[in-house]
């Protein structure tokens, strides 16, 4: 009865990006493989992936749900650890049993969430911003204490947990990008997703609408504190080393960044700000010590003249692009989103 | 229109709906913030398929009363029963899904959003698949999706607005905004509809289609709806019982040509009104 300014049916739209993501994937992997790219690259690429759901993952309560939690890379730094402790224990083949430690990442860090978002968001503002922020640190420090205090050898402390299975490659990454961008996109498009977009634009209208906003916020905290487990997995089979350290509040701040400048709401926005902010700075290396004052001169620079960032709260939809090229459909705010693509354009 | 009959809470409800009990019931409501008595000793009877009208000079309490109804501010007393369920204790939510649904003075549309989808927030509980299923994209999601959007439409066309489904709810015009905010309320499957100003900033000839359309929407709906209005027109034109408030407290009830002959109404409202 509806869709009339979209035309294409929908079981073509899959089609074609279900074919587009395997050309991708399978030509990707064929270069990678064939070291046509370079390992080098490859690894700033996976870097970039592990970006990407970073500030997918932020995205779902900046963007759809609109807080501002200032601790993210606390969950980060929970499915790192999680996932490297599981991973140094097994016997097993660990590239095997890698699903399985990022799954283990994921819900570690989405159990937190859980747990925090209850009453933090119950806050408002700032205060979920204070709040958040104080969480962040508190997950720094108790890894960097919790063996010292307790007598355990589980993290190591600032010694750093080394010897974790170098697991992450591009194939798993890509994976892990690609089913990110799917089930965020899937839920947002559904009436979970309606819900969540409804508190967030006006939260007294929602509730009188029937919408739990207890449980659709708590929902839509922890789904972004899972992902960030994963990222956090991912990351930590990627350097093979963690040290709480390296998920301190600048951390945070940079993957805060990596959205507002996307546009907060914007998937598409997040893997292109994020892609840009991670290989750049590698690219560049030889003006490293900049690297904070461009983030904050871009940041400052963008919301001058953009303030809803890059792509606004704009999604990218393959089908409605060719739609366009085609040269008949207009193009229409519900779109499909299938961005996994980007993760190769920055040889 | 129909007759207005006596019952023995002290409420009046119309001849037809005699027989059913009372869809919403208010006894003793009331309401305190810090020192100010908002509203006190607020009773109420509304039949199940009657229009009544809340009236009252500003800063009465009117849409305060619609804010207790509806659980935005919790009563400091009183109870509300909807249909024979207590609402104590419930929230905001919970009320609507027991069937109070409202629209806003300052109208609270989802405005991000397109007008098919503001309905579609209404119609939540409507559509039943969970997530996993909205993930795995399962055949009841499409099947129910589908549904939702023409029923959507559906609604949407009582105020002729089914073309614009796609368009932005936050790019409407004023009038169209206050239709949607009603279709979304109606969305939600209530048993009473309580309406703060609807005609507000619309012109006559919109305010007089209104007016046919709350009557088509009880007609149709089979439900209570009840409206906070200081267009007179409107209150005294389409309303079978109107309740007047002053100062949080009720001042009168009674039929429209009862409250028009009223001096205590007269004097509080309608005469300064007027002159
Ligand atoms: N949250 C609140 N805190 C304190 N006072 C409030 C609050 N809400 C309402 N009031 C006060 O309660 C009184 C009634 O306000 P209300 O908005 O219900 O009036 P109203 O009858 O709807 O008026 P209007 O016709 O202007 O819409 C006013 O004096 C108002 O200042
Ligand atoms: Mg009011």
């Amino acid at each position: 009865m509806k869709q009339t300014t979209n035309k294409m049916p929908m079981w073509l739209r899959y089609v074609i990006n279900i074919i587009v993501f395997f050309v991708l994937f399978g030509g990707s992997t064929g270069l990678v493989n064939s070291s046509i790219i370079s390992t080098y690259y490859t690894r700033i690429i996976v870097l970039c992936g592990i970006n990407m759901i970073l500030a997918l993952s932020l995205n779902i309560a900046t963007g759809y749900l609109g807080q501002l939690p200032l601790g993210h890379a606390g969950f980060m730094a929970l499915g790192a650890y999680a996932s490297a402790i599981f991973m140094r224990s097994v016997t097993v083949s660990p590239s095997a049993i890698f699903p399985l430690g990022i799954l283990i990442g994921g819900v570690t860090a989405a159990f937190v969430g859980f747990l925090i978002g209850i009453p933090a968001l119950r806050l408002k503002g700032d205060y979920l911003a204070i709040i958040t922020l104080g969480f962040g640190e508190i997950i720094r420090v108790v890894l960097l204490n919790i063996d010292s205090v307790l007598g355990f050898k589980f993290t190591y402390g600032a010694a750093s947990l080394k010897n974790i299975p170098k697991t992450t490659n591009f194939f798993n990454t890509f994976l892990c990008v690609a089913i990110t961008c799917f089930v965020i996109h899937t839920i947002m498009k559904s009436r979970h997703g309606r819900a969540t977009l409804a508190i967030r634009d006006n939260e007294i209208a929602a509730e009188a609408c029937g919408i739990n906003t207890t449980y659709y916020k708590t929902f839509g905290f922890t789904l972004s504190a899972f992902f960030a487990g994963v990222a956090g997995a991912l990351y930590a089979g990627y350097i093979g080393v963690l040290s709480p350290s390296a998920f301190g509040f600048m951390k945070s701040i940079e993957i805060l960044v990596m959205v507002v400048l996307g546009g907060m709401g914007s998937m598409i926005g997040s893997i292109i700000s994020a892609t840009a902010l991670t290989a750049l700075p590698e690219m560049l290396r030889a003006f490293s010590q900049y690297r904070m004052i461009a983030y904050s001169l871009l940041l400052v620079i963008v919301m001058i003249f953009k303030p809803t960032g890059l792509m606004g709260n704009y999604d990218f939809s393959l089908s409605s692009l060719i739609g366009k090229i085609g040269g008949k459909s207009k193009p229409k705010s519900k779109t499909k989103t299938k961005p996994e693509k980007d993760g190769e354009t920055n040889e | 229109m129909s007759k207005l009959l006596p019952v023995p809470s002290r409420g009046m409800i119309p001849e037809r709906d005699i027989e059913s009990p009372p869809v919403l019931e208010a006894i003793h409501l009331g309401v305190d913030f810090g020192g100010l008595v908002a509203v006190d000793d607020f009773h109420l009877l509304i039949g199940r398929t009657e229009i009544s009208g809340l009236i009252g000079p500003n800063g009465a309490g009117k849409t305060t009363v619609f804010n207790l109804l509806t659980k935005v501010y919790q009563p400091t007393r009183g109870t509300i029963l909807l249909g024979d369920k207590d609402t104590a204790g419930m929230n905001t939510s919970q009320v609507c899904r027991a069937g109070i649904a409202r629209t806003f003075q300052n109208i609270r549309l989802f405005k991000d959003m397109t007008v098919a989808e503001n309905v579609m927030v209404g119609l939540h509980h409507d559509i039943k698949y969970h997530i996993p299923g909205a993930i795995f994209r399962v055949p009841g999601y499409w099947r129910q999706e589908k549904a939702a959007r023409g029923k959507a439409k559906d609604m949407l066309s009582i105020f002729n607005m089914q073309d614009m489904g796609d368009i932005k709810a936050g790019g409407l015009p004023y009038g169209a905004q206050r239709r949607l905010e009603i279709v979304r309320a109606l969305a939600t499957d209530p048993s009473i509809l309580l309406l703060d100003e609807p005609a507000a900033g619309m012109n006559p000839s919109e305010t007089a289609e209104l007016m046919e359309n709350i009557t088509k929407i009880r007609d149709v709906y089979q439900i209570a709806i009840m409206l906070i209005e200081h267009d007179m027109k409107l209150v005294m034109g389409i309303c079978e019982g109107i309740a007047v408030l002053n100062y949080g407290k009720i001042i009168a009830k009674g039929t429209p040509a009862e409250i028009m002959s009223n001096p205590v109404v007269v004097e509080a409202y309608l005469g300064k009104k007027e002159a």
